[in-house]
């Protein structure tokens, strides 16, 4: 067994953009791990995304290409992905951790008798155990965790969005093949339909220099004034994490996040926001970020510029009131 | 409709986190424990299909240590009519293919139409429970789904997709979705309903041996590093507001 393979992700010849990401991280553990690194797409043509791959350095760019490639379903993925790895012989395979990842790779890993090692943050060459160590976070980013491999067959690993940076990717010149996997229709459990968006969106967070965003902290809905009062003194637009959208108190609109929109602004001022993994990664681009939280271990204060540990109900009307009181003597 | 619901009991979120001393976990002794809350959303599609269909039957299921069955009668109370609590006190050093693996031994004998479970757990967070689970049992999954709207052997599910995208998937029952929260509003036990849970079935069965050595370990947990340096502000409100004014000013200039 040799080598990294990273599968790399597209839609409708689009990519998605993580898969760069991977690619560095790739890149980076086939040079600590002395061997080399080989890139995957899968569609039902690939012609127009081998150029982008190919300017990379990389062993070697596979497109493995067949006509039931052409939409993603879990059983075709799968299947097309076990026989690359099957002849490749990868000892680690890697992947951006995209929905899509999310919805094939566990059972892929589970064809070779493996366990996905899933949004990983880092890595190191060797630990203890003499393989590479990877690093996850478990209790929502409150604990990190070191993970490593003990069975014997191909590593699948998934790389978290935002922690590897596309633009310390090393150009290359790679030879391309084209892989031609063994796929019958009937394979096929599932049928998708076209993506779709629910609605025409109105808010457009990402083009806001302020944001103030509420998080479970606010307890009930009754308590968002506290917030929308903050905002409109800081004339900042409202957000919300996810939780505050599910429950209905916000509209999924205002949700910033991994399944939301994507925000860097100036200021982001999270209120009540303990910054689980989904929320971080639509915000850890804020130019400055005030966490304003009562559990001081809460993970936002990892990527917070000011950090205050207390109840906000006594400090954000406290800091409504100095907000009004500093612009009217502006 | 048989619905099958795999529940994982999790430390609440507000636990407190002290790393254990063999550096491996967290402190258990002073946790409190919860319904996984992706899997609270699997159990409120599950208990709303059944009601919308006016029959069928909700089975919840949940592996881990005596401590579980709390979690499983919270279940029953909300409307699950039975619980099965797969005995396993080892949970935590088996990997993601030992777990369903244990949980795919108890499911097989129920033969359900539907499995539901929630997309990730809050406390390890891999995230793969549910697609291992399908593929271990040879039937069809779709993860992060929103709503499920059943037909005559076949389901067509509302898969979520990044950036505010949707997508509809069909396909054949038996079959395991992944549930993603905010697709409905979670319902609280009511008396009446903790009153009937006491007298409903809650089996308890072994776990099946682990069929091998897993095939990953987790080595240590630790506290995360800070990624910024982060200024904390401290004081009276009073102070703190004062104090986050002049930040936000004359540092962040955006006041």
């Amino acid at each position: 067994m040799s080598g990294v393979l990273v599968v790399v992700e597209q839609r409708g010849g689009a990519w998605n953009r993580m898969s760069f990401e991977t690619l560095a991280a790739g890149q980076q553990l086939a040079a600590k791990l002395g061997t080399g690194c080989s890139a995957a797409v899968l569609a039902a043509s690939a012609a127009s995304l081998l150029p982008e791959l190919s300017s990379k350095k990389l062993q070697k760019v596979f497109a493995v290409e067949h006509d039931l490639l052409a939409q993603y379903t879990a059983d075709v993925y799968v299947a097309s992905l076990e026989q690359l790895i099957r002849r490749e012989q990868a000892a680690f395979v890697l992947f951006p951790h995209t929905y899509q990842v999310r919805d094939y790779a566990p059972a892929l890993a589970t064809r070779f008798k493996q366990v996905l090692i899933s949004d990983v943050i880092a890595f190191r060459a060797s630990g203890d155990s003499g393989s590479p160590v990877f690093v996850r976070q478990l209790m929502q980013g409150k604990l990190n965790a070191d993970y490593h491999q003990t069975g014997a067959g191909p590593c699948f690993v998934s790389i978290q969005a935002g922690t590897f940076h596309a633009d310390t990717l090393e150009p290359g010149n790679a030879p391309t093949e084209t892989f031609t996997p063994q796929l019958a229709a009937d394979q096929i459990r599932t049928k998708p339909g076209e993506p779709f968006r629910e609605s025409s969106q109105t808010v457009d967070l990402s083009a806001a220099p302020v944001i103030v965003s509420v998080g479970r902290g606010i307890g009930e809905q009754d308590n968002l004034p506290v917030v929308e009062e903050l905002a409109q003194a800081l004339g900042a637009e409202l957000a919300a994490s996810r939780p505050i959208c599910d429950n209905g108190w916000l509209p999924m609109e205002r949700q910033v996040g991994s399944s939301g929109q994507t925000v860097s602004p100036k200021l982001y001022v999270a209120v009540g926001i303990s910054g689980a993994i989904q929320h971080l990664i639509g915000m850890k681009g804020s130019k400055s970020v005030l966490a304003i939280n009562k559990d001081e271990n809460a993970p936002i204060f990892e990527i917070a510029d000011y950090g205050v540990v207390g109840d906000l109900f006594e400090i954000v009307p406290e800091l409504t009131k100095a907000v009004r009181a500093a612009k009217g003597s502006a | 409709m048989k619905i099958v619901v795999a529940i994982k009991q999790v430390p609440e979120r507000d636990a407190p986190i002290r790393i254990a001393a063999d550096g491996r976990w967290i402190e258990e002794g002073d946790l409190n424990y919860t319904i996984n809350e992706p899997d609270a959303y699997a159990l409120e599609e599950a208990l709303q299909l059944k009601e919308k269909q006016g029959a069928g039957e909700v089975i919840v299921v949940s592996a881990g240590p005596e401590r579980v069955q709390s979690t499983l009668r919270e279940a029953l109370a909300k409307g699950a009519d039975r619980a099965i609590h797969i005995e396993c006190d080892d949970l935590g050093s088996r990997d993601t293919l030992g777990v369903a693996q244990t949980l795919a031994e108890a499911i097989k004998a129920e033969s359900p139409d539907l499995i539901l479970t929630g997309l990730q757990s809050d406390d390890l967070g891999l995230g793969q429970t549910g697609v291992v689970l399908a593929e271990l049992l040879g039937i069809p999954h779709a993860t992060i789904i929103m709503h499920i709207e059943p037909a005559d052997g076949s389901l067509k599910v509302k898969r979520e997709l990044e950036d505010g995208w949707f997508q509809h998937v069909e396909m054949p029952v038996p079959a395991l979705l992944t549930i993603q929260s905010g697709g409905n509003k979670l319902r609280y036990a009511t008396l009446m309903g903790i009153k009937k849970a006491k007298t409903k079935e809650l089996k308890t069965v072994p776990a099946a041996v682990a069929a091998a050595s897993p095939a990953v370990a987790l080595e240590r947990v630790y506290l995360p590093e800070k990624q910024k340096k982060t200024e904390m502000l401290t004081g009276s409100p009073q102070e703190i507001a004062a104090k986050i004014v002049e930040k936000l000013k004359f540092e962040v200039r955006a006041i």
